[in-house]
């Protein structure tokens, strides 16, 4: 027989789900790291203060990019800012991130990125060969993504008010007609899949900032997504429901949001998860789970179950995705939560990512 | 991982659970504290509960050191981090932790210089490297990790450091257990003992529990697998009608401890005479502070503190979710006033606090069948 719960208690869990299933508010006295961390704070921002202020039919979807009609087609737009530090990093630079991290919010729309505008703002005394290092990079990353750099501006701040360089980009893509992707269109029984090991990215970076003494050879994952989506587009069609890149807040972040989306449970199983073993062995050593560390270059593909196995075919086919997995599903119970069924044999919520363990990874 | 995977293990997990339910003796209920945050974090993050007939419940106890620290000492705290050109460290946890007036994060934003370090020995390197700034160190937890604090005041005063400073929150295991023990609404039928305290103190202090107190405890690891089998052993012992010390975590628990930590703890720290604690007021001899000879860099003493005791804000039941009293969603306030983004107590501050683990977790915890 199953164990007794007592009303009270169902009654307060309740309560617990109702409230994490609202939109969030942004009830804080002033900005801290935790608002910029890319989990319930940041979430607190979003929804409780600019969404609402600027709310329109394309905003309020809250995707990864937002979308224009012109002249009968329509235009996929996004902007990011990059104030990673340090700015070198094993596997890529802050150039790199400027362009692909742009690029891949308009692959995340399922659109074919076209064009970017690239502002610096650089800190006086920045070094000459600094800037032409990453400009190099930003111009063979942008050539690597097939996209333009059609504008830019350029502003220089005092010492100490910015940090060597931080980069504004902006992209737009072209959206085909293969599928129209919504983070509201999931249903139970959909797969979830990840393209690659997670935590790459934010490992790297904790590491490259050595204030851990330890070592180990973890490389930023950032690449240009598109050549994989269009690929999946291609394989899975209109049975892709929805895309994301999992940047900051990681996977765990990006699922909560998606089952809140479309008021689904998922279920995650922890053994299908693929972790590099020097990620896992860094994440078990600062106490900090791989599913909130944050990623460049991995994107989380949620497709009807028919199209499951040719869309995890073509991620594998992929240079960046020949480890993709399917790492789980959603359910109809309990609505907008992430469980994962660990691989000890219990299960256990995957909540959103609270506080800030790494600031400034992007 | 090697020699972590071994102990997640889940056939022989299922091999354990089968032989805990064989150990349960029908129709009776068991009630088991886990002292050690650690021990409530690893049930939670590996599902343990789920492994676990109904009739055996788990209570939180009181050993998550950041959950501890009452409201006074954190707005000590943060008047230290105003204080001019100081540069302030602590642990990530501690950030968070509300005082009467915010938290060490809220200063942060309001301009004090606060840094979060994974070890002392960084607060050290911090203050070498700006010779010219006091560095103050908010050091807490239990014997676990007060020798690393030890160690590193050791070292700075051997390397003449002169811009270290520690403002000592440490505190002792034995204490509050026995406070616990005391106290008349409490209901346990054993312990799972603190690991980690454990490779410090040893084995030995805890033989008071079964000796006075008459309930068994096994001192435990906190792989998944460590967790089950201290379960298997206490229920053994109640089978087989022992009450007893075992220590489940022989592989780095030495029954005398390390006498080398403990040494170089008596050098560093003195006990205080009271040292209160988050929700169950002042306990005797149960906090440490630093020593005579360590004097001059106590920043209690270097420095004014305001040394206000705030009371506990009166709705929070901290007190008696630590005591295991309660269950977290007993209190009024759980869930409705007091949430893991705007925590009142700091039981829901640490993600190994009682509260934040049952709020994340706690609806999965619960299907589970009786026997």
């Amino acid at each position: 027989m199953p164990s007794e719960v007592s009303e009270r208690e169902r009654k307060v869990l309740d309560i617990i789900e109702t409230a994490r299933a609202k939109r969030a508010k942004f009830r804080d006295a002033q900005i801290t790291m935790a608002h910029g961390a890319g989990g319930k704070a940041t979430a607190s921002l979003i929804e409780g203060l600019l969404v609402p202020a600027f709310s329109n039919e394309s905003l309020d979807q809250m995707a990864d990019a937002g979308t224009v009609s012109v002249l009968g087609g329509q235009i996929v737009m996004t902007t990011d800012s990059f104030v990673v530090k340090p700015i070198v990093f094993p596997g890529g630079s802050i150039g790199d991130l400027a362009v692909n991290g742009t690029v891949n919010d308009v692959a995340m729309a399922g659109a074919r990125p076209l064009a970017l505008s690239l502002s610096l703002i650089l800190e006086e005394g920045l070094p000459a060969d600094t800037l032409k290092r990453e400009v190099a990079a930003i111009a063979k990353a942008a050539e690597a993504a097939g996209v333009s750099i059609v504008t830019g501006d350029t502003k220089v701040v005092e010492r100490g008010h910015c940090d060597e360089m931080y980069i504004c980009t902006t992209g737009i893509g072209l959206l085909g007609d293969r599928t129209a992707l919504s983070p509201s269109s999931l249903k139970p029984g959909d797969k979830i899949l990840v393209s690659g090991r997670i935590g790459d990215h934010g490992t790297a970076i904790m590491l490259a900032r050595g204030e851990f003494e330890l070592d180990a050879d973890i490389k930023s994952d950032t690449q240009c997504l598109w050549p994989m989506v269009d690929k999946l587009l291609d394989a899975a069609g209109p049975s892709l429901k929805c895309l994301r890149d999992a940047t900051r807040g990681g996977v765990a972040s990006v699922l909560n949001e998606l089952a809140r989306a479309s008021r689904v449970a998922m279920i995650i199983n922890e053994a299908a998860v693929p972790v590099h073993p020097a990620v896992a062995g860094a994440a078990e050593i600062l106490g900090i789970d791989p599913m909130h560390v944050a990623n460049e270059g991995k994107l989380v593909a949620i497709v009807a179950p028919e199209a499951a196995d040719a869309a995890l075919a073509a991620l594998r086919s992929m240079p960046g995705g020949e480890e993709a997995a399917e790492i789980g599903e959603c359910k109809t119970e309990p609505e907008g939560m992430v469980l994962m069924a660990t691989a000890f044999g219990g299960k256990r919520v995957m909540d959103q990512l609270v506080g800030d363990p790494l600031p400034r990874i992007c | 991982m090697k020699y972590v995977d071994e102990f997640r293990d889940p056939a022989l997990g299922e091999v354990l659970a089968g032989e805990i339910l064989g150990l349960v003796e029908p129709g009776r209920h068991y009630k088991f504290m886990e002292v050690c945050g650690g021990h409530t974090h690893s049930i939670y993050k590996y599902g343990i509960d789920d492994l676990l007939p109904a009739n055996v419940e788990l209570v939180h106890g009181p050993g998550c050191p950041v959950c501890v620290i009452p409201m006074g000492r954190v707005d000590d705290g943060i008047s230290l981090a105003h204080q001019p050109d100081v540069i302030f460290t602590c642990f990530g946890d501690m950030l968070r932790v509300p005082g009467s007036d915010g938290t060490l994060l809220d200063a942060k934003a309001e301009g004090a210089d606060i840094r979060m370090v994974y070890s002392p020995l960084d607060a050290l390197r911090i203050a070498k490297a700006n010779p010219d700034r006091p560095v103050i160190f908010f050091a807490i937890g239990f014997e676990t990790t007060a020798p690393s604090t030890a160690l590193t005041l050791k070292r700075a005063k051997a390397e003449g450091v002169k811009n270290f400073f520690c403002m000592c929150n440490h505190v002792t295991i034995v204490p509050p257990l026995r406070a616990l023990l005391d106290s008349p609404d409490l209901r346990l039928d054993g312990f799972i003992g603190p690991g980690h305290v454990s490779t410090v103190v040893g084995v030995r202090p805890f033989e008071f529990i079964p000796r006075e107190y008459k309930k068994p405890i096994s001192v435990a690891g906190f792989e998944p697998l460590d967790v089950l089998h201290a379960i298997h052993m206490i229920l053994t012992q109640i089978k087989e009608g022992r009450c007893e010390v075992e220590n489940q975590y022989a592989r780095v628990v030495p029954y005398d401890g390390n006498p080398r930590a403990l040494e170089v703890m008596s050098e560093v720290f003195e006990l205080r005479p009271h040292f209160e604690w988050r929700g169950m007021g002042f306990i005797s001899q149960s906090g440490l502070k630093l020593s005579e000879a360590y004097a001059d860099m106590d920043a209690e003493i270097q420095y004014s503190v305001p040394g206000i005791r705030v009371a506990d804000p009166k709705a929070c039941q901290c007190g008696e979710v630590l005591k295991g009293v309660i269950k977290p969603w007993e209190c009024k306030v759980f869930g409705s006033g007091c949430t893991p983004e705007r925590p009142i107590g700091t039981c829901m501050v640490s993600s190994e606090g009682a509260c934040a683990a049952y709020y994340n977790y706690g609806r999965f915890a619960r299907e589970r069948e009786v026997v």
